[in-house]
């Protein structure tokens, strides 16, 4: 799982849980894969991103190496920020852990890379 | 008609490892899903020459996103078959990967995608394969979690398979309700092969849908599909009813089989004049 994912993923599908919002990464292995580097996508997805969970999210899996706490106006035009981003949130990927729901405590166990949500029947809405 | 792989087992069951393998293999699916993944781009209407961030709902074995891949796009997929996953993640797909169940509702934050495209997935949703499954509420649910998750002025594109008239209505009826615009495109409705549904949705605003492939003739009205009748009728061999080559055939028939038969003449098969 790519932190962009985790940045998008919520657990307000779970009976009695309202934002669901942010997952707490628990992770036991952590890979880097290269992507080619897309600065106007980067650019472009930013802006839609929380960038405060997307730091402590790199921080709880010790990525947040250089990565500015908070947004600076104009990033589109710092290449070497945009190049930190793409990093941050394309290359670095969570293969084996759990996310925790911040509200019910349920864990969503991630194998191979793939984060599992699927509920049980008394958990569905 | 082959049999519906819905009506055989559930996804999660239906699309084991096996079923995984020889979907992603054979190469008549790789280039049907391929093309009609290719439509879905071109009815999403996505900004031109901008990397966007799509859904995949239903993604399975990522075919369908290596074709967003080769558009320039970004995709996170997701798909309630974990045997279909694990080969996405054996061919080394760009996007990333969710297992989930649509029916349970599209897990992401409100606002953070761009389109949605699906292939051949949302008519699972019409199955109860469990006791706790109602089809109409997790419709409902999908569709609205969906249209919570798509920025505004997303669209949504899905390819499916309806199996009657009721299944397109319940359809345009639970994606209306949970806010969207749209409705269904049929390609190539004459054809009973190359027929192919998408429902297309839209967040912001109503605007005309788009026009469906292999329709252009329908615009024409009923002249020419009159005139094309009586083309194929000549085509076939036998002349226009009650026209003089008609007559002259039918004589020339009655002749063959010696029966008594008035002569050729001026006047055969000619109106009568208005004074008669």
């Amino acid at each position: 799982m790519k932190l962009i994912t985790h940045n998008m993923l919520t657990s307000k599908c779970l009976k009695g849980v309202v934002t669901g919002y942010p997952l707490a990464i628990n992770a036991t292995y952590v890979k880097v894969t290269e992507v080619g580097f897309d600065p106007e996508f980067i650019g472009r997805v930013i802006p839609k991103l929380d960038w405060e969970v997307l730091w402590v999210a790199a921080d709880s899996i010790g990525h947040s190496e250089g990565l500015p706490k908070t947004l600076e106006p104009k990033f589109e035009e710092n290449e070497e920020f945009l190049k930190k981003a793409h990093r941050v949130l394309l290359e670095v990927e969570v293969e084996e852990g759990h996310l925790t729901c911040p509200e019910s405590g349920r864990q969503f166990p991630i194998s191979k890379g793939i984060p599992n949500m699927l509920l049980n029947e008394a958990e569905v809405q | 008609m082959a049999r519906r792989p819905e009506h055989q087992a559930p996804p999660e069951i239906f699309y084991n490892e096996e079923e995984a393998r020889k979907y992603t293999q054979n190469s008549r699916i790789i280039e049907i899903q391929g093309q009609m993944t290719e439509r879905c781009i071109e009815l999403l209407l996505l900004p031109e020459d901008s990397p966007c961030l799509l859904l995949d709902i239903g993604c399975g074995s990522g075919l369908s996103g290596t074709v967003l891949e080769e558009n320039g796009h970004m995709w996170i997929g997701m798909d309630i078959s974990r045997a279909m996953l694990d080969v996405a993640v054996e061919r080394e797909t760009e996007g990333d990967l969710v297992l989930a169940d649509m029916g349970e509702g599209v897990p992401f934050r409100a606002g953070c995608f761009d389109g949605a495209v699906s292939v051949s997935a949302i008519q699972w949703l019409f199955n109860a394969d469990k006791k706790s499954h109602n089809p109409i509420k997790r419709l409902n649910k999908f569709f609205t979690t969906l249209f919570a998750a798509l920025s505004r002025s997303a669209r949504a594109v899905f390819q499916f398979y309806p199996e009657n008239e009721t299944q397109l209505e319940l359809l345009t009826a639970q994606a209306m309700k949970a806010g969207f615009y749209g409705g269904v495109v049929i390609d190539y409705p004459n054809s009973a092969k190359a027929k192919k549904f998408f429902l297309v949705l839209m967040t912001g605003g109503s605007a005309p849908l788009p026009q469906a492939l292999g329709t252009e003739e329908t615009d024409n009205g009923l002249q020419v599909k009159y005139a094309k009748r009586e083309a194929t009728r000549g085509a076939r061999g036998k002349p226009l009813k009650n026209s003089r080559t008609w007559i002259m055939e039918k004589k020339e028939r009655r002749r063959k089989q010696g029966k008594d038969t008035k002569p050729d003449t001026k006047y055969t098969g000619r109106k009568r004049s208005g004074r008669f």
